[in-house]
């Protein structure tokens, strides 16, 4: 168990600045997710607290030691790979053995770690199979187990449910955030997947071409993203984003013009910022409201366009006035037609306002 | 009706397919087949080079016959079995020391390194030259008199006089060896590069992150995956050896200390002129190679075409 610190880390292929010094600390036994859209360096990144990429620029701390220069082996990492990566001419029992044959202990405390990981996984009927004879989400497990029975400092995942079914991917999920709870372990896992970052982590880091944009609990991110590309990543359907200009600033925040007449006042400190100045509205389709229903005075206007009903909600895409295409996440089977004209309520409070530079306004 | 269809799908698939392979089993059976059955036709007849036309049949007299009070026949020619002798020698060391040879260039081109095309192209020339011009020109570098080796070894003064390398008993085998190792390496190298290249990457950086040892790495994690194409390398090799003709042939003549099966069938069938006789003998080498590497694909577990993984 070791608390992992980056330092300015930073990581270049030849002229390509893949990790542009990022600065990061995750504490002893938290579970840290890096996101981000593919490319964003979020795997190199983790490649690089592996020790299988040379860092570049920066430090790197795994339990208070300076580890830039340390071997994998001698950081106390272990790895879970998307693709499993287990050697298919093995055994399970021989896969979850092999790291550990070298590494001093005798067969019977080999034989211990591994049956007991094996165990926890409930791979003990399988140990005796090949890899080829095991489900997508048996070799994930003999990858974690192999993982487990090395009793590493930190554990690595690199998108490890990402070549699995979704049902599959969901059962995974809640057992990696199980072994987190027994083991108690630091754990850094990689997805582009935004549900696993928000249902695993105790520490999301959103990366983005390279550089951390927002480091934060769940819910933090989710409600106070720091600026627009974390308010878009995070949240499913995307947060919509609306053009729009400040009409007036007062105690109760800045009331900005909506598409199609009206305005909202959204409850965020001013920061300089004056009537007239242009900023971007977010809302998350989630948040409208049916007009109808709430009885609120400020809304959108706009037609629907397309329908899509997922049973527990059904999500309208509505063309507004100004052409910019929303979604809307409205609960249950909602009557609409395509076609139909909407007015969709704007609850102030859950609206997210957005500088000219893309970074958010603070609440009040 | 869809059963029927299903049929009739499958049957034009069947003519199609025989349509495709017929060329190829009418061409093996008369350059391979024919020639084939000839030569083991004739093991058992007293043809003569001299008059092709006229022979009669006499059994297994060409191998093995009682005649007055003596044994004859190929069984108990001692030179036939100095040949066999002579031929599974250098098939095995040589071949072995081709498959490890094989093994750390293959190893060597696979890592990541400035010119490792150019290399890798370098290093087939040996492959690439007609056999017959390799060995006139290592016979000529091997030459007691004018050869260079003598010369860079007598300067050197590794030497006191010049070795008679392709003539001496002593030491014919081993140039003939050297020279087929020079030839050949290049051939393993690149049948074993192409089963190295398809290894799966993340088990490598798997044992990377497990800190296991290159060395053990290899010997568990590499040898094993690679071991069905190193199989199928070292059989084709060894075929090749088995049946070594020209190399030989060129470098040491009819020299009894590196007679090789093939030489040996020659030299009876077109030196004596007795084609029953070379019959016998290559009917004898066709034999002992089937039956090797039936052993061979037997107890190697290999299956040919298996995939590596």
């Amino acid at each position: 168990m070791a608390e992992v610190v980056l330092k300015n880390v930073s990581k270049d292929f030849g002229s390509v600045k893949v990790i542009r010094g990022v600065d990061l600390s995750i504490a002893d036994g938290e579970f840290a997710v890096f996101v981000g859209p593919s490319g964003c360096g979020k795997s190199t990144l983790l490649r690089l607290v592996a020790g299988l990429e040379d860092i570049s620029g920066g430090d790197l701390y795994i339990g208070g030691d300076r580890a830039n220069a340390k071997s994998p082996k001698e950081r106390g990492i272990a790895m879970v790979f998307q693709s499993y990566a287990l050697y298919p001419h093995m055994t399970v029992y021989e896969n979850m053995a092999f790291g550990l044959s070298l590494s001093g202990g005798g067969k019977a405390e080999i034989d211990a770690a591994v049956r007991k990981a094996a165990d926890i996984l409930e791979l003990t009927p399988l140990l005796e199979r090949l890899p080829k004879q095991l489900s997508g989400g048996q070799r994930q497990r003999v990858a974690i187990g192999r993982a487990i029975v090395r009793n590493p400092r930190v554990f690595l995942f690199d998108e490890p449910l990402s070549n699995l079914d979704a049902a599959l991917r969901v059962q995974m999920r809640i057992e990696i955030a199980k072994l987190h709870k027994e083991i108690g372990a630091t754990m850094v896992y990689v997805t582009h997947d935004q549900v696993e970052a928000m249902t695993l982590a105790d520490k999301i880091v959103v990366l983005n071409a390279g550089n951390v944009e927002q480091v934060g609990a769940p819910l933090e991110l989710y409600h106070h993203p720091r600026n627009m590309f974390v308010a878009g990543f995070i949240g499913s359907p995307k947060m919509n984003f609306l053009a729009t200009r400040v009409e007036s600033v007062s105690e109760k925040g800045l009331e900005v013009a909506l598409p199609g007449g009206g305005s909202v006042t959204v409850p965020v400190r001013p920061d300089g910022l004056s009537a007239g100045d242009m900023v971007t509205l977010g809302i998350r389709p989630e948040h409208f409201g049916d007009l109808a229903e709430s009885g609120s005075e400020t809304g959108l206007s706009g037609t629907v366009d397309v329908i899509e009903h997922l049973g527990e909600a059904t999500l309208a895409y509505v063309k507004l006035a100004d052409g910019t295409l929303a979604t809307a996440k409205i609960p249950g089977d909602a009557a609409l037609r395509e076609g139909q004209d909407i007015r969709l309520a704007l609850p102030g409070s859950q609206c997210h306002l957005f500088r000219g530079d893309e970074t958010a306004l603070p609440r009040l | 009706m869809q059963a029927a269809n299903a049929t009739e799908l499958t049957r034009a698939r069947v003519r199609s397919a025989w349509m495709f392979l017929l060329p190829m089993i009418v061409v093996l059976a008369l350059v391979a087949g024919w020639p084939l059955v000839r030569t083991i036709y004739f093991a058992f007849t007293d043809a003569n080079l001299s008059d092709i036309g006229s022979y009669s049949f006499i059994g297994f007299a060409n191998f093995l016959e009682y005649y007055e009070g003596e044994w004859f026949g190929l069984l108990v020619d001692t030179d036939w079995w100095r040949a066999v002798w002579n031929t599974l020698w250098f098939t095995v060391i040589s071949v072995s020391i081709e498959t490890v040879l094989g093994l750390v260039v293959a190893l060597t081109l696979n890592a990541h390194f400035p010119g490792r095309g150019v290399l890798r192209a370098a290093i087939l020339i040996p492959w690439a030259i007609p056999t017959i011009v390799s060995a006139k020109m290592w016979g000529w570098m091997l030459h007691d008199q004018f050869g260079i080796l003598n010369d860079i070894l007598l300067s050197l003064g590794l030497i006191a006089k010049p070795v008679a390398w392709t003539a001496s008993p002593d030491t014919a085998m081993w140039a003939v060896i050297m020279v087929d190792v020079w030839k050949t390496t290049p051939f393993m190298a690149l049948l074993i590069l192409a089963a190295l290249q398809i290894l799966p990457s993340d088990c490598y950086e798997a044992a990377k992150v497990d800190g296991i040892h290159p060395v053990r790495v290899f010997f568990r994690v590499t040898l094993p995956l690679i071991r069905p194409a190193l199989m199928v390398a070292i059989i084709f090799r060894a075929l090749d050896a088995l049946r070594i003709f020209d190399l030989i042939y060129v470098l040491t003549s009819n020299s009894r200390d590196t007679m090789s099966m093939s030489v040996y069938a020659r030299q009876q069938l077109v030196d004596f002129q007795e084609v029953g006789y070379g019959s016998a003998a290559a009917t004898a080498l066709f034999l002992i190679i089937a039956v090797l590497i039936a052993l061979t694909l037997t107890f190697g577990k290999v299956r040919l075409g298996e995939d590596v993984r």
